[in-house]
């Protein structure tokens, strides 16, 4: 077939047009949820932790954590009363499978689970150079895996150390705040499986979320707030030796 | 205009820019990914990816829909807010990963400008097929003690033992139901 110059001034714009057509596709959405209804937290009760190590396992379970890496992990603290500032601190296997009974002195023992704290003004997602981290716009922080480089700008810069890059997919890796399960109106894996309430997924743009009266009733920090991350892991009952 | 009458080497160099800004608008067009922008500096088809991951957890009101007569008996104790998963664990079994399909044009040109992530492996659920996804009876000296051992680290007020000393090495479920333990609420078995 013989195309002359007309034709092909003709078809050009046609093919791309198609073309276009062709490269937008469909992104897949959750049904019945609203990004913009949601700005998700979550609430740590230390009081109530029993170092378990449920969620660990959860986590592991429900987000195919490889051996050796945590999305979240749970750690036990040793803090003596003359030298508040140098607590000893375990975390044997992140906590997986509970802590070991060993000798205990009078001092006093707590144990502190860590996770991402999706924080609002997050470190991790400013250094990304290729935008492949980002806070969704419901206060998730989530790691896009077929955009990350792995380059580890983001581990570094993560002042809680919740970030790792995941040995098989050589890209970031972290909590999710298991949003492929709020997304559709579960709570999170290590909430499901927290036998004590220590953890609870808090939505704060819900006024019906008991999360409110208990900010306002409690004594609730959040780790490092000096870095003004605007960490979303709110701790009831943190003590001040902890980092 | 003399003074310009030499000018045309000016206007063939602006013609090369112009000609490499449009190179690049074309090539930018194909390399950055559709949704690219739509929320901010990322990829908003991200976050449907990452939603559309299968939950392991079937979450405990899929548990009672079924096991009714362990959820009443559970509510009346203390490990009323225990929920199911807690301890008998996320009840999935892995199925072997269908034959990747041949990669469509389409796919092959996100490949090249994004990372080909695997699928996600298939998992059944006890709580989709209760006859094909058997649980496994949890060993209560392990799950009983990983809460219940004794340690400075724990509530005062939370139940603990040392299990050596408490039993003696006799199961926990000989004295206690699992689904409310409280020997003296009617529990025991």
């Amino acid at each position: 077939m013989k195309i002359n110059r007309r034709q092909m001034l003709i078809l050009m714009p046609a093919a791309a047009i198609a073309w276009k057509a062709v490269l937008a596709g469909t992104p897949e959405q959750a049904s019945n949820y609203t990004m913009s209804d949601h700005w998700w937290g979550m609430l740590i009760d230390i009081p109530k932790c029993i170092g378990c190590g449920n969620c660990v396992r959860a986590c592991a379970t429900e987000n195919d954590v490889p051996d050796g890496f945590f999305r979240t992990w749970v750690e036990r603290y040793h803090v003596s009363d003359e030298d508040m500032a140098k607590p000893e601190v375990i975390s044997p296997d992140g906590g997986k499978e509970g802590f070991p009974v060993a000798e205990e002195d009078n001092k006093k023992y707590f144990f502190v689970p860590k996770m991402c704290n999706h924080c609002a003004d997050s470190p991790c997602t400013q250094v990304c150079p290729v935008g492949a981290t980002f806070i969704a716009p419901d206060g998730a922080v989530l790691v896009d895996q077929k955009y990350c480089l792995g380059c580890a700008y983001c581990v570094q810069a993560c002042p809680y150390g919740c970030r790792y890059i995941h040995p098989q997919k050589e890209v970031a890796d972290k909590c999710t705040l298991c949003y492929h399960r709020i997304t559709k109106g579960l709570t999170t894996a290590c909430c499901e499986a927290c036998p004590t309430g220590a953890r609870q997924l808090v939505d704060l743009k819900n006024p019906n979320d008991p999360i409110h009266e208990f900010l306002k009733t409690h004594s609730v920090q959040v780790l490092k707030p000096q870095m003004a991350t605007g960490a979303k892991a709110f701790y009831n009952g943190l003590d001040g030796s902890v980092r | 205009m003399s003074r310009f009458k030499d000018a045309g080497h000016l206007f063939r160099f602006a013609g090369l820019f112009v000609l490499a800004f449009v190179v690049f608008l074309v090539v930018r067009h194909f390399v950055v990914p559709k949704s690219f922008g739509e929320y901010g500096h990322y990829r908003g088809a991200a976050m449907g990816e990452i939603a559309a991951h299968p939950a392991k957890f079937a979450g405990h009101e899929a548990c009672e829909a079924c096991h009714s007569d362990v959820a009443d008996k559970k509510v009346k104790g203390k490990h009323a807010h225990v929920n199911c998963e807690a301890c008998h664990g996320a009840l999935v079994m892995r199925l072997p990963a269908p034959a990747a399909p041949k990669p469509s044009l389409y796919g092959r040109l996100v490949a090249l400008v994004t990372r080909p992530m695997p699928p996600d492996p298939p998992i059944l659920r006890h709580a989709d097929d209760p006859a094909s996804v058997i649980p496994v009876l949890p060993d209560t000296a392990v799950l009983c003690a990983r809460c219940h051992t004794a340690s400075a680290a724990k509530p005062k007020d939370f139940p603990q033992v040392v299990p050596a000393d408490h039993s003696n090495g006799v199961a926990c479920q000989t004295c206690h139901d699992p689904h409310n333990p409280a020997i003296d609420a009617g529990g025991a078995k």
